[in-house]
């Protein structure tokens, strides 16, 4: 089976709102989310999808 | 020389002016340049001369001469699957892919093409020698006007209204009108979708016409062109920046939403109008039994 969708990487800065398979990048305020997201988005060639202010996910489509 | 000489070869080299004529490099940039050409052009001198020499074997009461035009089918079959293994590899090298449905199309008319060609030169050949040259001519100018007819089917502009809107942001979700498009996180990227982006509405004529431009390979004809002759802000490793296609469930107006380099309006309308309908993403449910009883 090949998984066409998978989330790679999720940012955070409330890590009591994640858990999980994928690795999980803990940041202090929104800022350094934003920064983290974006570095994580070029590296990783995935798209980076809000879910609210504090919880982000790169997606590979 | 003999007497079908000169009928032969008159229907050989109209066959091959009808080739020529149909092998219109434009915006799709394909077949392109010399090499693609002279493949496309020595193919259909072959297919007026099987054309061409069909009618003085069928005069000679030769019949089983004409099985050979079966050999022709098979051979411009494999011509379609030329065009679309070479399509298919180029394809995923493209920012914006052409996609399956708009290669299997190309490549249908590169496979029909051919058989105009053959009837072309036929009915050259065959006219020369019933009546003469000058009928000849008649037929073969006939027959070319035909193949341009056939050649040129109906494009994007004539089955839906083209509106203009800018693309807005809901939170983190992109719309274009009322459709949702995809969610973009960063707000970097937002602005930058919001400068560079263009969004349009095409709005169906008809009920056949929902299906037809719902159709995946379609949507990504439209963005693919609409790529082509606008330029694309993008490169590879930027999926947030991949121009998209979606749909209104409710009535199936389908949302564009494009990245293109030269942001005109009226000249995006246009080329999004041009866009060809591809045969393969035409459905007609208005000529469905069920549809017109229900209708009655």
């Amino acid at each position: 089976m090949v998984i066409e969708k998978s989330v790679l990487a999720i940012i955070t800065t409330n890590k009591e709102k994640v858990n999980g398979g994928a690795p999980i990048f803990i940041c202090q305020d929104f800022e350094e989310l934003q920064k983290t997201a974006a570095n994580l988005e070029a590296i990783l060639d995935g798209i980076a999808h809000a879910l609210s202010e504090e919880v982000f996910i790169i997606v590979k489509h | 020389m003999n007497e079908y000489t000169m009928p032969i070869v008159f229907g050989v080299v109209l066959g091959t002016i009808a080739r020529i004529l149909m092998l219109r490099t434009d915006y799709r940039q394909y077949p392109t340049y010399l090499h693609g050409k002279i493949i496309h052009v020595a193919l259909g001198f072959i297919a007026a001369s099987l054309g061409a020499v069909a009618v003085p074997a069928l005069m000679e009461l030769n019949f089983t001469a004409v099985t050979f035009l079966t050999v022709a089918a098979t051979q411009f079959r494999e011509v379609r699957n030329m065009e679309r293994n070479t399509l298919t590899e180029i394809d995923s090298y493209e920012l914006v892919s052409r996609g399956k449905a708009y290669i299997e199309g190309i490549a249908i008319s590169f496979e029909s093409r051919n058989y105009l060609v053959i009837l072309t030169a036929f009915i050259g050949t065959l006219f020369y020698l019933i009546w003469n040259v000058y009928m000849a001519f008649v037929g073969a100018i006939i027959c070319l006007v035909i193949s341009k007819v056939l050649q040129s089917g109906s494009t994007i502009g004539d089955i839906v209204d083209i509106e203009y809107v800018d693309p807005h942001f809901d939170g983190a979700g992109l719309y274009v009108d009322n459709i949702y498009i995809m969610n973009i996180g960063l707000p970097e990227r937002q602005e930058e979708i919001l400068k560079y982006g263009m969004g349009f509405v095409l709005k169906p004529k008809n009920i056949n016409v929902v299906n037809t431009i719902a159709h995946l390979g379609q949507r990504q004809a439209i963005l693919h062109d609409a790529s082509v002759s606008l330029g694309v802000f993008r490169d590879s490793g930027t999926p947030a920046l991949v121009p998209l296609i979606k749909r209104d469930l409710d009535d199936g107006r389908i949302g564009v939403f494009i990245l293109p380099q030269i942001r005109d309006k009226e000249k995006a309308k246009k080329i999004i109008g041009a866009v060809p309908v591809l045969e393969t993403a035409i459905r007609m449910p208005s000529r469905s039994d069920a549809q017109n009883k229900e209708i009655k």
